[in-house]
């Protein structure tokens, strides 16, 4: 797997707490890796670390197999939590300005700008102070400014908290396509919605610790083989009976005169011995093998 | 990496100078400094409505002795009091002087009618009058010539002269220097106050505007910091040169302009044109009053020519700068430890309290501006912009003037380093209330 950056036991301490405790990650390159974890898990003090905003107490950090540095800023572009533009400031001048800073010439600045502008339909507004331009416009604005230096990492840290569902849908797209022409994309969120969604591969973090990683299809897999649901014609005794002590029943409802039950297997038994001591005391109808939501996932994690 | 330091200055310097309210205060500033100069030479030409006073004399010992004088006409009216006043409502007089028989014996018997306002010009013209006559009367009375007292009374003017160590004799103008001192300490005071809030102002809008995590993934905290600080620094700097060349810009037009209201014409000579005889007693006094105030005009102006005016302005750059970078990174700090200007105050007290101390010790410093005290507080980088300034128009050491700039330098290095390490955390910090304890913390953390 050809990896792009990988972050090694890293550790942060905070005065009076530790905000991120020997945490690793790997990012394989032209994927989307998803960072999970409740608030306050660290994936700020994470993804500022990788910026080079903050510097870990301990660990190292990799970018193409090299040690990061300080000139990798113009490898890296980064959308934070918390955003803003200067609002009395012309919006293409800023871009501009914002552009200068990653290293970019101002003339190289302007003629992208111009192409990502037209295609947001921004143009009108290159001369218009920010603070004239709708919440939903400035997002599109700063989405620019993070992408304009072609990067290979792009890092966006709750990218879809404050867009509207419009942008929302529109950065999705732009994010799919970078990671086609060749981008590695980090995101934090806790919307495991558009983590099932957009990521190939994800990190929890919980506590200030790694909890899980890897790539998302394996771990659904892993966490599947634990829960069934079964659908029975009818019930007379208490599903209990039937089973042994290595199932454990979650739940029993009925609906249209049929029964449906989830089943929990302590042991990872397999579907068949399941099935094979029920068909022989109920009439089964439907069976279905339950794999786990990224949602569950993650709440069985952080509880 | 410094090439982002100077796109960082640029667009500091550039988004202040093109705001309005830079512009208007550019054009304001030298124009209210020059009418400041000019404004006082131009009102003493614009003669006020002369007052009519009409004198009512019981006694007929002194209505001959009121001259008429600048601004002032006197008539002695032989009729008594109450026609005056008569004559005063119907509007021939603004005022009536009253001098009763008594007056000689109890001068608190003399009265000044009128129906508007007194005017303050005549009450002292007239009381002045009025003292020279009794004293000379009381003089005669106890047998000693008024003139003889006239001879005694001689204009005194002491010329300073320093003598300088190489030997040289230079002649002192304390007044001068002193004009001059609190002037440059009161401007060094204002600009570090006003350029050093706008860097406080700038940070917070960065950090409120949340722009400021946008722009650190790409340079340092460091060098956002010290760009705004420079940027805002040329921005003074700018305005400070054109306010100079501006205001000796348009007293120099006003000037050339209007020569003639720039001549100098003492108060006295209208005196002298009131009065019909002259007596040699009278000229030799008039003589020495104009002498002596054409000295005095002479001296600010040989002082104002003593004055170095490169090493002046040099040196006020040099401190304006030094002391604005010093309270600038401390603003800085304090801008980027908070969440909005209403909690600024808390940090601001122990910033501004010396930069204020420094202020009003500069009066101190000008009556003793070699003293003990002049010298601690011109060394101490807190205190020092301020009290140079106020000390340098008269003359200080070189040895002293280097020793207090190193010491600013080294003052301005440390508080540089103090509040880059309350920047760097604080401006990422949120919604934190942030006490004096944090602050220490934020410092020593590595």
């Amino acid at each position: 797997m050809d990896i792009l950056f990988r972050a090694e036991h890293i550790t942060k301490h905070y005065s009076g707490h530790c905000a991120l405790d020997d945490v690793s990650i790997t990012v394989p390159r032209q994927r989307i890796f998803g960072l999970l974890g409740p608030n306050g898990a660290g994936k700020t003090t994470l993804i500022r670390i990788i910026n080079q905003i903050i510097a870990p107490d301990e660990g190292r950090l990799f970018l193409n197999n090299k040690a990061l540095h300080p000139s990798d800023v113009k490898k890296i572009g980064y959308l934070p939590e918390e955003r803003g533009l200067y609002k009395k400031m012309k919006v293409g001048e800023q871009a501009i300005y914002l552009a200068r800073l990653k290293g970019i010439s101002a003339g190289d600045a302007r003629r992208q700008l111009r192409g990502w502008f037209e295609k947001f339909d921004l143009m009108p507004w290159w001369n218009k102070k920010v603070e004239e331009l709708s919440k939903g416009m400035q997002q599109k604005v700063q989405f620019i400014i993070t992408v304009l230096h072609k990067p290979d990492l792009l890092i966006f840290d709750e990218p879809f908290s404050g867009f509207d569902p419009i942008n929302v849908n529109l950065l999705k797209k732009e994010l799919l396509r970078l990671r086609q022409e060749g981008a590695t994309i980090i995101f934090s969120t806790h919307n495991m919605g558009s983590v099932e969604e957009l990521c190939d591969d994800i990190a929890l973090i919980n506590k200030s610790r790694k909890v899980l990683e890897g790539n998302i299809r394996d771990i659904r897999r892993q966490y599947a083989g634990q829960i069934y649901d079964v659908e029975l014609e009818s019930l007379d005794t208490p599903m209990e009976n039937l089973l042994d002590s290595r199932y454990q029943v979650i739940s029993t409802s009925r609906n249209n005169g049929l029964v449906q039950v989830r089943v929990k297997s302590r042991e990872r038994t397999g579907s068949n011995e399941l099935l094979r001591q029920l068909i022989d005391q109920v009439q089964v109808i439907g069976f279905n093998e339950h794999t786990p939501s990224m949602n569950e996932i993650f709440i069985k994690h952080v509880t | 990496m410094s090439h982002k330091i100077a796109t960082i200055i640029k667009r500091e310097y550039l988004s202040r100078v093109r705001k309005r309210s830079f512009i208007v205060m550019t054009i304001l500033g030298p124009i209210l400094m020059a009418s400041l100069m000019v404004a006082p030479v131009i009102l003493t030409q614009i003669s006020d409505k002369t007052q009519e006073v009409g004198i009512v004399d019981d006694s007929g010992l002194f209505y001959y002795r009121f001259r008429d004088a600048n601004n002032i006409r006197f008539t002695p009216l032989p009729s008594g009091i109450d026609q005056a006043l008569e004559l005063m409502r119907q509007g021939r007089f603004d005022a009536v002087l009253h001098i009763p028989e008594i007056a000689f014996e109890s001068p608190s018997s003399l009265r000044l009618f009128s129906e508007k306002a007194t005017n303050l010009n005549t009450k002292l013209y007239v009381e002045n009058i009025l003292k020279q006559e009794f004293e000379g009367l009381k003089l005669g009375a106890a047998g000693i010539d008024p003139e003889i007292l006239r001879k005694v009374d001689t204009p005194v003017n002491i010329h300073a002269i320093r003598i300088k160590k190489d030997g040289l004799e230079q002649t002192d103008h304390p007044e001068v220097s002193m004009g001059l001192g609190f002037v440059s300490g009161i401007l060094i005071y204002l600009f570090i106050f006003l350029f050093g809030s706008q860097v406080l102002r700038g940070v917070l809008e960065e950090k409120t505007s949340r722009i400021v995590e946008i722009i650190v993934s790409s340079v340092k905290p460091f060098q956002l910091m010290m760009g705004k600080i420079l940027g805002v620094g040329l921005v003074g700097l700018t305005q400070f040169l054109i306010w100079i060349i501006l205001t000796f810009a348009i007293v120099g037009t006003v000037r050339a302009s209007m020569p003639e209201l720039f001549h100098f014409t003492p108060d006295e000579q209208v005196f002298v044109t009131g009065s019909q005889v002259l007596n040699p007693q009278e000229l030799q006094a008039q003589r020495d009053m104009i002498q002596q105030h054409d000295t005095q005009a002479g001296q600010i102006m040989q002082g104002l020519a003593s004055i170095n005016f490169p090493v002046m302005i040099l040196s006020f750059i040099f401190f304006f700068l030094g002391g604005y970078l010093l309270y600038g990174a401390l603003f800085a700090a304090i801008g980027s430890a908070v969440d909005s200007e209403a909690d600024t105050q808390q940090f601001m007290l122990p910033v501004t309290i010396p930069l204020l101390f420094a202020f009003i010790m500069a009066q101190m410093v000008m009556s003793n501006p070699s003293g003990p005290v002049a010298f601690w507080l011109s060394m101490i980088p807190l205190t020092s912009p301020v009290i140079m300034m106020v000390r340098i128009p008269f003359g200080v050491p070189y040895t002293e003037v280097l020793l207090s700039a190193a010491l600013l330098v080294a003052g301005f290095v440390f508080t540089t380093w103090l509040a880059s390490r309350i920047y760097r955390t604080g401006i990422l910090m949120y919604g934190k209330k942030v006490s004096y304890a944090e602050l220490w913390k934020w410092i020593r953390h590595r």
